[in-house]
């Protein structure tokens, strides 16, 4: 099983995460730019994160056989702070970098004129750069986050089938289908979705354009969600087929739509064995990585010769 | 990728590339890149090449050949950007301020190129602050990268051997430091430091690098690591033993000690 999250915040999470989710399967990941839970003071800051995105964190993830890209924005929540602010004027430099697939997390925290101002901005930010956007929907008064999301999708210039929309659940999953965006869900532990939920809304809605990610942070969280929901879906009665769709396909046609995606993994890693990650451990020959599909703007299979991904020796069955 | 490194007409040992010199690396250099690539990349490349030869300055917020270096990934290809961003950096006469803002404002990937690049852009040691920060780094393929030529011919002593040590705790091949043989060459505080390492790691059970008995080979010291049955000087292997292949050459043998 071939699995992609196409929304994990690895920057807070350990070596052993990534070894527990190369055994489940994940080859594949995307890291939103978010708010890290400590607010930052200065947009230094923010460069900070996003060249760890662009830098540090991709090589991590090689050494895993795992795939990564990101996305980049002002998230909502800090939005709010004139302190921050500033950093919109500097993103247009990141946005053309190779491994940036999309402009993220955006969207709604608490609903402010600042927030839609920030938000509006960084919609026709992705128009210019030829990228989708990856929109945030608001915990508290979600419905209502929702709708004001999407009138300020229609009137960015941004088209809705370039948009993901993300943490929806029962009540929000309609209209932002009928509006014609990609469909974000994010599993959690306690809050959320949960992986029978997951089930139900993908009975009644179908596997069209429905991408399901873990959103694991430095919260309560679970990086092998995903393949929680894959086995719940196989339990329930979908196709492996209908699986490979919701977690890999749609992810890869929806961040194949900035023609940046990459998923051959050999290209990204480390040239030479033996980071500083792999404290002692041994090393294997690798697995090819999984094949991307015919989608456009996305590239895989490694040239004849390349040196192999180097990562530790684990399972390659999931103990999901 | 060390295309650069390995193309006619670089010598390791010289003391620095004559400008014809660099200009036949590179041209050489550019030969293979468009033979590899296919005709939308190529012509891409070309237009990218002449826009940096003919707007080497900031037209706006950020210079157009800045753009062509962010993007050369997805339009050449990854296996192939390194190269285009060299040949990029050089046609815009990129000098060691620009290749500085280049590298602090890039991804991993464009810091390589930036790396790569160095030897032949910069004349002078005012490119170091770039190479000593790839060497604070913990991404192996920066460490590789930062041991080239520029190092080989600027880095002061302790920073070179520290250096030499860091491929070694982390991995990277010797392979990788240029003119190696020259620069090790009677350095009895290397052969200290790398006896000392050797030391250190049979202490803790572990295997030591192929690479360490190759470098202190190099050095000229017949020191012995402790606890470790390597011949002295005469019988050590001796660089060009040790090149020619084989698992000591990969210097990835035993090197599961890393830094932090």
């Amino acid at each position: 099983m071939r699995i992609f999250d196409p929304h994990i915040h690895m920057t807070s999470r350990t070596t052993d995460d990534y070894e527990a989710m190369y055994g489940a399967g994940v080859r594949a990941v995307v890291e939103p730019a978010f708010w890290l839970g400590q607010p930052r003071t200065s947009p230094a800051s923010f460069f900070d994160y996003f060249d760890a995105l662009l830098g540090w964190e991709p090589f991590r993830a090689a050494q895993y056989g795992i795939a990564h890209h990101c996305t980049i924005a002002l998230n909502p929540k800090e939005a709010n702070d004139p302190r921050c602010v500033p950093v919109l004027d500097e993103l247009p430099r990141y946005l053309v970098k190779d491994h940036v697939v999309a402009v993220g997390e955006i969207g709604y925290d608490s609903m402010t004129p600042a927030e839609d101002t920030a938000l509006a901005v960084q919609l026709q930010l992705a128009a210019e750069y030829a990228l989708p956007a990856l929109v945030h929907t608001p915990h508290r008064d979600k419905l209502a986050g929702l709708r004001r999301t999407l009138d300020a999708v229609r009137e960015s210039a941004l088209p809705p089938d370039h948009v993901l929309i993300d943490h929806l659940n029962e009540t929000t999953v309609e209209e932002a289908k009928d509006a014609g965006c990609w469909l974000g869900f994010s599993v959690y532990p306690d809050t959320k979705m949960d992986e029978e939920r997951m089930v139900a809304v993908l009975r009644e809605y179908g596997p069209e354009k429905v991408l399901v990610n873990s959103a694991a942070d430095w919260g309560r969280s679970d990086p092998l969600k995903t393949r929680k929901v894959a086995d719940a879906l196989l339990a329930a009665g979908f196709t492996e087929d209908d699986v490979d769709l919701v977690l890999w396909r749609n992810p890869v046609a929806f961040y194949g739509l900035s023609g940046r995606l990459d998923l051959d993994v050999a290209g990204t890693e480390a040239t030479h064995e033996g980071n500083s990650i792999l404290r002692g451990t041994p090393r294997t020959a690798p697995e090819t990585a999984p094949e991307a599909g015919p989608e456009s703007g996305v590239r895989s299979g490694s040239p004849a010769g390349e040196a192999p991904p180097v990562r530790p020796s684990f399972p390659a069955t999931a103990e999901a | 990728m060390n295309d650069l490194h390995d193309a006619p007409g670089t010598d390791r040992t010289a003391a620095r590339p004559a400008p014809a010199e660099t200009a036949t690396v590179l041209s050489v250099l550019h030969s293979r890149l468009n033979s590899a690539l296919g005709g939308a990349a190529r012509a891409w490349l070309d237009q990218a090449l002449d826009e940096a030869a003919a707007h080497p300055g900031t037209d706006g917020p950020i210079p157009v050949w800045e753009l062509r270096i962010a993007e050369a990934g997805r339009r050449c290809g990854p296996e192939h950007a390194e190269a285009a961003r060299v040949l990029l950096l050089y046609a815009a006469r990129a000098d060691a301020p620009t290749l500085a803002r280049v590298y602090r404002q890039g991804t991993a990937d464009e810091r390589r190129a930036v790396l790569e690049a160095l030897p032949h852009l910069v004349e002078g040691p005012e490119g170091l602050p770039v190479v000593e920060d790839a060497l604070r780094t913990n991404d192996t393929r920066l460490v590789a990268a930062a041991v080239g030529p520029y190092a080989a011919r600027h880095l002061d002593a302790h920073n070179w051997r520290h250096a030499v040590l860091k491929c070694l705790f982390t991995g990277v091949p010797v392979d990788a430091v240029a003119d190696l043989p020259r620069r090790a060459r009677s350095d009895a505080e290397l052969a200290r430091m790398l006896v000392d390492y050797a030391a250190e790691r049979t202490a803790a059970g572990r295997p030591v690098p192929d690479d360490l008995h190759r470098v202190l080979a190099l050095t000229g010291h017949p020191a012995t690591p402790t606890g470790t049955d390597v011949p002295d000087g005469p019988s050590a292997p001796d660089d060009a033993e040790a090149a020619d292949g084989g698992e000591a050459a990969d210097g990835t043998d035993g090197t599961d000690g890393k830094e932090s």
